[in-house]
C-alpha cells in the first residue's frame, strides 16, 4: 500500500477563553458563600452565595453557548464529535460513582442493621431495617407512579430521537415537550413526597440517607430537564440535523442515566427497604 | 478574539502566540497550562515544606516548644498532608508534566478539551484559596484550623470541630476533586482519541500509559470522596446523622468511603511517577525499557487491584477476621506487579550504556528508595503486625519513603529531564548533582529512624512524646533541616539556569530519548503537530 499523504489534523484548536477562570472564581464565591451563609458571618448572609451561583450559571451559559456556536461553525469534525462522546460517557461514569457512595451508605446500615459491635446504633435503630419508629411510604403508591413517569419519559425521549433520525421535526419537538413535561411532573410528585414524608431529614439515619439519595437524584432530574429544555429550544431553532445532533444524544444519555439511578432507588430503597 | 497576539514568522492568524495576562488567565494551550500547574506546585511546595519544618522543629525535643496548644500541631500535620497530596504531588505529576508531555508524546496538537483543561487549573487555585482560609476560622473549641488529620475521620471532624474550618476543607476537597475528575476525563479522551496515525495503544510511551491508568482511577475514586465529605458536611451543618451513632449512623462508614478513594489515591500519586522513571531510565541507559507489555499490564493490575484493598487502612477498627484475611491477601497481591516493575527497571539498566546525568541519579535513587518503602508496605499489609504498627511512626516512615523518596524523586527526575525541553535552557549538572546528594542523604536521615520510632511504639500525630523517643526524633529533625538546604540548592539551580541561559538543543539526552517531544525545538513552538507525525 502506498505511503499516505501527511494528514493535517482535524482536531479543534480553541483560542483564549475567559470561561474557565470565571468558572473557578464563581466556584470559589459559591463555596465560601455557602459557609458564610451557614455561619451567618456577614449580612445579608446569602449574598456571596447568590453572586457565586449567578457566576456559575453565567459561566455555564456563556461556555455552552460558545460550544453551540463552534458546532454551528462546523468545528465539530467527526474526530471531535468522538472526543465529545468519550467526554460525556466519562462524565456520566463519574456521576455513577457519586451515587455509588450514597448507595454504599444505604447498604452499610440496611444490610447489617444488627451489628453487635455498634451498641449505640443498635439501640437507636433496634436491630432492624427500616429502623424502629420509622414509617415508610407505600412503594406501590407515589413511588410506583414516579417510576412509570420516568420510564415513560425514557420512551418519549427515544421517540424524539428516532423522529429526528427520520427527519420528522414535529415528532422531535413533541417528543421533547412530552419528556420535559414528564420530568417536571416527576419533580413535582417528588417534592410532594418530600413535604409529606412521615419522617424527618435530620436526627435519624433513615431520613438522612433517604433524603440525600433521593434528593441528589431529584437534583439530577432537574439538571436533565433543563438540558432537555435547551435541546427543545435548539430543536425549534432548527439546530439539529439527522446526521449531527450530539447535544440531543447527550441529553438523552444523561436522562437514561437518571432513569437507571431511579430504578435502583425504587428497587432497593423503596421496595426492598420496606 | 480575546487577548492581543503576536504573529510567529510564517504562521497564520490561527496560530499567533497570545501575550499579556490573558495568555495564562484565559489559557487553552496545554503547554501554558502545564506551566501554570508546575509554578503552582512549586509555590504550594513552599507551604508544604514550611509546615513540615514546623512539625520537625516541635518534635526536635520532648516537651512542647512552639505549639503550646497541641491542637495547632494537629492543624499543621493535617495541612502538611493535604497540601502535599492535593496541591504539590498531583498538580506536578498530572497537571504539570501530564499536560506538558502527553500531547507531545502522542503527536497531538493539544488536549481534547483545551478550555476544560484551564478550568481544572483555576478550580485548583480556588480550592487552595479555600484551604488556606480554613486556617483562619474556628475549628476545635478555642482554636482555629482543622486538626483532624488529612483523613478527616468523624466524629472529631464533626462534633469535635464545631467551627467553619472543617467546612472550608470539605469544600476545598470538592473543588480539587472536580478539578481532577475533569482533568482525568480530558486525559482519557485525549489519549484514546488523539494519538498520531500509527501509534497503537501498544506503541504508546509508558508515561502516557501511566497517565491513562491514573486518569481512570481518578474518575472512579474521586466521586466517592465527594459523597463522603458531603455526608460530613450535612452531618456538621444540617443535622444529618450519617456518622453519628446516636442518630443510627456509623463512623466506620466514613472510613470505608474515605479509603475506597484514599487507597486508589496513593496509586494515583505513584503511577505517573512510575511513568517518568520508565522514560528517564530508557533514555539514560540508552536501551528500550525491558518488558514493555509487562510494564503496561503491571500498571493496569496495580490500578485494578488498588480498588480492592482499601480496608488495609482499617485493620484496627473491628473488622471480622475473614474480612481482614481477604484484605491481607489482596494487599500482598499488589506487591507482585510492583515487583515486576522494579525488576524490569533494573533489567533495563543491565547491559545498557548508563549516563549518570542528574535525571538518572534521581531515577536510581527512586528505584532503591521506593523499594525500601514498598517492602515496609508489605510488612504493614499483614493485619497481625499492623495491629501493633497502625498509627505509629512505622506507617509514617513507610508512606514518606514511597512518597517523599519515591514520588518526589520522580518529580525531580522529570524536572531535570524535561526542564530543557520546557524552557529552552540547560540546568547546571554540578548544581543538580549537589542537589541530589544533599537531598538523598538528608531525607534518609529524616525518615529512616522513623522506622525505629514506630517499631518501639511512638504514635503518629503527637506533638510531644516520652523521653525514650528523644534520640531518633533528634536525628530525624536534623535530616529535615538538611533537606531544607537541599531545597534551597534546587531553587539556586533554577535561578542559575535562567541567569546563564545556556540554550538547549532539541534533544540534549542522546539517542536514548526516543519519544516525540525530542523531535521538537526546545522550547516547542506555540502550536505543534499541525501536520500529524506518522508512527511506524
Amino acid at each position: 500500500m502506498a505511503e499516505a499523504e501527511p494528514s493535517r489534523h482535524e482536531y479543534q484548536i480553541i483560542e483564549l477563553s475567559p470561561w474557565p477562570i470565571r468558572g473557578g472564581l464563581s466556584a470559589l464565591l459559591l463555596a465560601s458563600g455557602l459557609i458564610i451563609w451557614i455561619y451567618q458571618l456577614i449580612w445579608p448572609a446569602w449574598i456571596v452565595f447568590a453572586i457565586g451561583a449567578l457566576g456559575v450559571a453565567g459561566t455555564m451559559v456563556g461556555w455552552w453557548r460558545d460550544v453551540i456556536r463552534e458546532a454551528e461553525d462546523h468545528e465539530h469534525t467527526p474526530v471531535v464529535q468522538l472526543s465529545l462522546r468519550y467526554g460525556m460517557i466519562l462524565f456520566i461514569c463519574s456521576e455513577v460513582m457519586f451515587f455509588v457512595a450514597w448507595f454504599w451508605a444505604y447498604f452499610n446500615t440496611a444490610l447489617f442493621p444488627a451489628d453487635a459491635q455498634q451498641i449505640i446504633r443498635d439501640q437507636v435503630i433496634g436491630g432492624q431495617w427500616p429502623p424502629q419508629g420509622i414509617v415508610t411510604s407505600d412503594p406501590w403508591g407515589l413511588p410506583l407512579l414516579m417510576t412509570v413517569i420516568l420510564l415513560s419519559s425514557a420512551g418519549t425521549v427515544t421517540w424524539a430521537h428516532h423522529s429526528l433520525l427520520n427527519d420528522n421535526r414535529r415528532g422531535l419537538q413533541i417528543g421533547l415537550i412530552c419528556t420535559v413535561l414528564l420530568g417536571i411532573t416527576f419533580t413535582a410528585v417528588q417534592a410532594h413526597e418530600f413535604l409529606t414524608a412521615p419522617f424527618n431529614y435530620a436526627g435519624n439515619v433513615y431520613g438522612g440517607i433517604f433524603f440525600m439519595a433521593t434528593g441528589f437524584h431529584g437534583a439530577h432530574v432537574i439538571i436533565g430537564t433543563i438540558f432537555l429544555m435547551v435541546c427543545l429550544g435548539r430543536a425549534f431553532a432548527g439546530q439539529f440535523t439527522p446526521q449531527e445532533h450530539l447535544g440531543l444524544i447527550f441529553a438523552a444519555w444523561y436522562w437514561h442515566f437518571v432513569d437507571v439511578v431511579w430504578l435502583f432507588l425504587f428497587a432497593f430503597v423503596y421496595v426492598w427497604g420496606t | 478574539m480575546e487577548g492581543t497576539t503576536t504573529t510567529a514568522p510564517g504562521a497564520g492568524a490561527a496560530h499567533d502566540r497570545p501575550v499579556g495576562w490573558r495568555r495564562f488567565a484565559y489559557a487553552t494551550n496545554h503547554k501554558d497550562i502545564g506551566t501554570l500547574y508546575l509554578v503552582f506546585a512549586l509555590c504550594a511546595s513552599l507551604v508544604g515544606t514550611a509546615l513540615s519544618m514546623g512539625i520537625r522543629l516541635e518534635l526536635h525535643e520532648p516537651g512542647l516548644q512552639f505549639f503550646t496548644n497541641p491542637q495547632y500541631f494537629n492543624v499543621v500535620v493535617t495541612a502538611h498532608g493535604l497540601v502535599m497530596i492535593f496541591f504539590v504531588l498531583m498538580p506536578a505529576l498530572i497537571g504539570g508534566f501530564g499536560n506538558w508531555m502527553v500531547p507531545l508524546m502522542i503527536g497531538a496538537p493539544d488536549m481534547a478539551f483545551p478550555r476544560l483543561n484551564n478550568l481544572s487549573f483555576w478550580l485548583l487555585v480556588a480550592s487552595f484559596t479555600l484551604f488556606i482560609s480554613s486556617a483562619f476560622f474556628g475549628g476545635a473549641p478555642g482554636t482555629t484550623g482543622a486538626g483532624t488529620g488529612w483523613t478527616l475521620y468523624p466524629l472529631l471532624s464533626t462534633k469535635g470541630h464545631p467551627g467553619p474550618s472543617v467546612d472550608f476543607v470539605i469544600l476545598a476537597l470538592h473543588l480539587a476533586g472536580a478539578s481532577s475528575i475533569l482533568g482525568a476525563i480530558n486525559f482519557i479522551t485525549t489519549i484514546l482519541n488523539m494519538r498520531a496515525p500509527g501509534m497503537t495503544m501498544h506503541k504508546m510511551p509508558l508515561y502516557v500509559w501511566s497517565i491513562l491508568i491514573t486518569a481512570f482511577m481518578l474518575v472512579l475514586a474521586l466521586p466517592v470522596l465527594a459523597g463522603a465529605v458531603t455526608m460530613l458536611l450535612v452531618d456538621r451543618n444540617f443535622g444529618a446523622t450519617f456518622f453519628n451513632p446516636q442518630g443510627g449512623g456509623d463512623p466506620l462508614l466514613f472510613q470505608h468511603l474515605f479509603w475506597f478513594f484514599g487507597h486508589p489515591e496513593v496509586y494515583i500519586m505513584i503511577l505517573p511517577a512510575f511513568g517518568i522513571i520508565s522514560t528517564v531510565i530508557a533514555t539514560l541507559a540508552r536501551k528500550p525499557i525491558f518488558g514493555y507489555l509487562g510494564m503496561v499490564y503491571a500498571m493496569v493490575s496495580i490500578g485494578l487491584i488498588g480498588f480492592m484493598v482499601w480496608a488495609h487502612h482499617m485493620y484496627t477498627v473491628g473488622l471480622s477476621a475473614n474480612v481482614q484475611a481477604y484484605f491481607v491477601a489482596a494487599s500482598l497481591a499488589i506487591a507482585v506487579p510492583t515487583g515486576i516493575k522494579i525488576f524490569s527497571w533494573v533489567a533495563t539498566m543491565w547491559g545498557g550504556s548508563i549516563e549518570f546525568r542528574t535525571p538518572m541519579l534521581w531515577t536510581i535513587g527512586f528505584i532503591f528508595l521506593f523499594t525500601v518503602g514498598g517492602v515496609t508496605g508489605v510488612i504493614l499489609a499483614n493485619a497481625g503486625i499492623d495491629r501493633v504498627l497502625q498509627d505509629t511512626y512505622f506507617v509514617v516512615a513507610h508512606f514518606h519513603y514511597v512518597l517523599s523518596l519515591g514520588a518526589v524523586f520522580a518529580i525531580f527526575a522529570g524536572w531535570y529531564y524535561w526542564f530543557p525541553k520546557m524552557t529552552g535552557y540547560m540546568l547546571s549538572e554540578t548544581i543538580g548533582h549537589v542537589h541530589f546528594w544533599v537531598t538523598f542523604i538528608s531525607v534518609n536521615i529524616l525518615f529512616f529512624p522513623q522506622h525505629f520510632l514506630g517499631l518501639s511504639g511512638m504514635p503518629r500525630r503527637v506533638a510531644d512524646y516520652p523521653d525514650a523517643f528523644e534520640g531518633w526524633n533528634y536525628v530525624s529533625s536534623i535530616g529535615a533541616y538538611l533537606a531544607l538546604l537541599g531545597a534551597l540548592i534546587f531553587f539556586l539551580g533554577l535561578a542559575e539556569a535562567f541567569y546563564r541561559k545556556r540554550h538547549a538543543p532539541n534533544n540534549p539526552w542522546g539517542e536514548g530519548a526516543t519519544t516525540l517531544e525530542w523531535t521538537l525545538s526546545s522550547p516547542p513552538p506555540f502550536r505543534q503537530f499541525e501536520v500529524l507525525p506518522r508512527i511506524k
